[in-house]
C-alpha cells in the first residue's frame, strides 16, 4: 500500500475546498473513484483529475504535494490516520479535527486548527493568523488536541482557546491568546502587543518578557509543579519542543486578565 | 513436611476479594514524601477497625515519578468500590493535601475511575484551575506553600486480601526476628501489602466470641498462655506465634510473597528457634483463595 497521493497539477485562482479529503472521507475508495470526485472551481465544478494527479491507494495516510496556499479545509473533522501535505496549506487547516495527524512541511493559512478537539497538527513553516481561534459566530477555538509550529505565528493564536495545547517555536503575533478560556499556548519566541487580552483563564508559557495589557497583575516568580508534567509531555513532540524540561519549573507569572476574572497566567521562564 | 529442620503445616490461608488502587505520592525530597505516604497509611492495618489497608509499596527515584521528584507508591486496601473511594479522599485530603510540598497521582491505570483531585480541588475555594496534560486532569490547588497538584482520579482493580502464614517459635524473640527478615523480603516485591505494623500482627483472630457484639475475637488454640486450657494447637515447645498477613493486588502476588515468606523463615533453619509454620482460614468456607503452604513451597 502507497499512500493516497493528490499532486496539484497548476495552482489554482480560486479557493478549493479539500475538506473532503479526509482518511474517513476517502475510506475505501480507489485512486480512480477519488480522480472523479467533484471539487469546486469558482462556480464550476470539475472532477479532482483535473486538478490534482491521484496515485496511491492508502487512503489511511494521504499525501498532498502543492505549492498553492489556496487548498483550503485539508484535514476537515478527521477522526484518523494522517494527511501530510508536502508545500503550502491553505486557511482552516485540520478544521474541527477530532484525531489523526497533520503534519505540512510548509505554511499555512489562517485559522488552521479552529475547532479542533483532537489529534495533532505539525506546520514546518509559519501559521497564519487565528491559530487555533474560534472563526466568527462559534463561540469556542481550539478544545483539545496539538499544534506544533516549527515557524512563526500570526495574530490572534488560540482566540477563545478551549483546551489543547498550541505550541510555537518562533514568534506569535499581537493579541497572542487572547478571549482565552483555557489550555495552554507555548511561544518560544516573541511575542507582539496585548499579549492575552480578556482571557480568563489558560496558560500563556513564554520565554521573553511579554507586552501585556494593564490589566495584568504581577504574581512574582513561582515554582509550579504542572509544569514538570507538562514539560514532560512536550518531550513527546520533539523538535525544538524536546528539551524544554532543563528550564524547570520556576516562572516570573502574571495574573489577568483582571477585567475577566483573572485566573489566566501568562508566565515566563527566566 | 519438614524443610531445613521446620515444619511446614498442611493447611492453608484463605483470602479475600477485597478492591484496591495505587496512588504516587511525590515532594521536595524523599523525607517529605515518605511522611506523606506514613501518614495517609497510618491506622490502616485492618478494615474491620480502619475502613482500609494501606502502605506504602515502594520509594520510588526521581526518573519512576510523574514529576521527577521523589516519592512513594502507596497501595490501598478496602472491601467495597465505595469504601475505597472514601478512604482515598479523607486519607488523601487529610495527609497528603496537608503536607509541605506534596502531589498526589494515580499509580494504576483501569476502567474504574476513583476521584483524587475530583472532589479534593474545592479546597481551592474557587482559585483552582485544571490542566489536561496528556490525556489525564490534573488539579492545581493553591496552598499556602505554592500549588498542591492532583491527579483528578486514580483507578482501583480487584485485589487478593488476608493471605497469611503463621510463625511459632519457641519464644517472642526468635519469632519476632524471623519474621522480620521475611518482612524485608517480601517488600521488596511491588504490588503486595503487609499491612499490620512493621508488617507483623501478633492478635491473629477466629471468626465469632462468646460476646454478642464481637464478630471475631483471639486465636485462642495459637495463644501459649491458654495451652492446656483450650484445645491449643500449640505444643509445648512453642512460646509465641506471630502471623504475616499478606494483601496483593493479584493471587499470584499473594502466592509469590507467600512463598518468598516461607523460604526465607526455612533458610533460617532451626537454630532460629522457629519450631513450625501454619496459616491460618475458616474451613475454607469463607473466602474464595486459597494458599496451601506445602503446595506453594513444594
Amino acid at each position: 500500500m502507497t499512500a493516497l497521493t493528490l499532486q496539484l497539477l497548476a495552482p489554482p485562482s480560486p479557493r478549493i475546498d479539500l475538506s473532503a479529503f479526509t482518511p474517513d472521507g476517502l475510506a475505501g475508495q480507489s485512486a480512480d473513484e477519488v480522480r472523479r470526485l467533484p471539487l469546486w472551481v469558482g462556480n464550476q465544478q470539475v472532477e479532482t483529475g483535473d486538478l490534482f494527479r491521484v496515485t496511491g491507494d492508502d487512503t489511511d495516510a494521504i499525501l498532498i504535494r502543492s505549492d498553492s496556499d489556496r487548498l483550503d479545509g485539508i484535514g476537515t473533522g478527521m477522526t484518523r490516520g494522517s494527511i501530510r501535505v508536502e508545500g503550502r496549506a491553505g486557511a482552516y487547516l485540520g478544521r474541527r479535527q477530532r484525531g489523526g495527524a497533520i503534519a505540512v512541511t510548509g505554511d499555512a493559512g489562517p485559522f488552521a486548527g479552529s475547532g479542533m478537539s483532537g489529534g495533532t497538527i505539525r506546520i514546518g513553516g509559519d501559521a497564519g493568523d487565528f491559530l487555533g481561534a474560534a472563526i466568527a459566530g462559534e463561540r469556542r477555538g481550539m478544545r483539545g488536541g496539538r499544534i506544533e509550529v516549527l515557524g512563526n505565528a500570526g495574530d490572534r493564536v488560540g482566540d477563545h482557546q478551549r483546551r489543547g495545547q498550541i505550541l510555537i517555536n518562533g514568534n506569535a503575533g499581537d493579541y497572542c491568546g487572547s478571549r482565552m478560556v483555557a489550555g495552554t499556548i507555548l511561544v518560544l519566541g516573541r511575542t507582539g502587543i496585548n499579549t492575552g487580552l480578556a482571557m480568563r483563564r489558560g496558560t500563556l508559557l513564554l520565554t521573553a518578557e511579554p507586552n501585556l495589557p494593564p490589566t495584568f497583575n504581577d504574581n512574582g516568580t513561582q515554582q509550579l509543579a504542572f509544569l514538570a508534567l507538562l514539560t514532560r509531555d512536550l518531550a513527546t513532540a520533539g523538535g525544538p519542543f524536546e528539551q524544554l524540561k532543563s528550564r524547570g519549573t520556576r516562572v516570573r507569572r502574571w495574573l489577568g486578565d483582571l477585567g475577566y476574572g483573572g485566573q489566566g497566567e501568562v508566565l515566563v521562564w527566566g | 513436611m519438614v524443610i531445613n529442620g521446620i515444619e511446614i503445616e498442611d493447611t492453608f490461608a484463605e483470602a479475600f476479594g477485597m478492591n484496591a488502587t495505587r496512588l504516587i505520592i511525590t515532594a521536595i525530597n524523599p523525607r517529605w514524601a515518605r511522611i506523606a505516604g506514613e501518614t495517609m497509611t497510618g491506622f490502616a492495618t485492618s478494615v474491620i477497625g480502619c475502613g482500609a489497608e494501606a502502605g506504602i509499596e515502594a520509594e520510588l527515584a526521581p526518573d519512576q515519578t510523574p514529576d521527577g521528584r521523589p516519592g512513594v507508591s502507596v497501595l490501598l486496601f478496602a472491601m467495597s468500590g465505595k469504601e475505597l473511594e472514601k478512604q482515598v479522599e479523607r486519607r488523601v485530603g487529610q495527609c497528603v493535601l496537608t503536607c509541605p510540598s506534596t502531589a498526589c497521582f494515580a499509580g494504576m491505570t483501569s476502567e474504574k475511575p476513583v476521584p483524587l483531585g475530583k472532589n479534593l480541588r474545592y479546597f481551592g475555594d474557587g482559585w483552582q484551575s485544571s490542566k489536561q496534560i496528556d490525556g489525564r486532569r490534573y488539579w492545581r490547588v493553591p496552598v499556602m506553600d505554592g500549588e498542591f497538584l492532583c491527579e483528578e482520579t486514580t483507578a482501583r482493580t480487584s485485589a487478593v486480601g488476608g493471605g497469611n502464614f503463621l510463625v511459632l517459635a519457641r519464644g517472642l524473640p526468635e519469632a519476632l526476628a524471623a519474621c522480620e527478615h521475611a518482612v524485608a523480603a517480601i517488600r521488596r516485591r511491588p504490588n503486595v501489602l503487609l499491612p499490620f505494623p512493621g508488617g507483623i500482627a501478633r492478635s491473629g483472630s477466629k471468626v465469632g466470641s462468646k460476646y454478642k457484639a464481637l464478630m471475631a475475637s483471639t486465636n485462642d488454640a495459637y495463644c501459649p498462655t491458654l495451652r492446656g486450657l483450650v484445645k491449643s494447637q500449640l505444643d509445648a515447645d512453642i512460646g509465641a506465634v506471630l502471623e504475616i498477613v499478606i494483601n496483593g493486588l493479584t493471587e499470584a502476588d499473594v502466592r509469590e510473597a507467600t512463598r518468598i515468606g516461607l523460604e526465607t523463615i526455612c533458610a533460617l533453619g532451626p537454630e532460629s528457634g522457629v519450631v513450625r509454620i501454619s496459616a491460618g482460614n475458616y474451613g475454607g468456607k469463607l473466602g474464595q483463595y486459597h494458599f496451601h503452604l506445602r503446595e506453594i513451597i513444594g
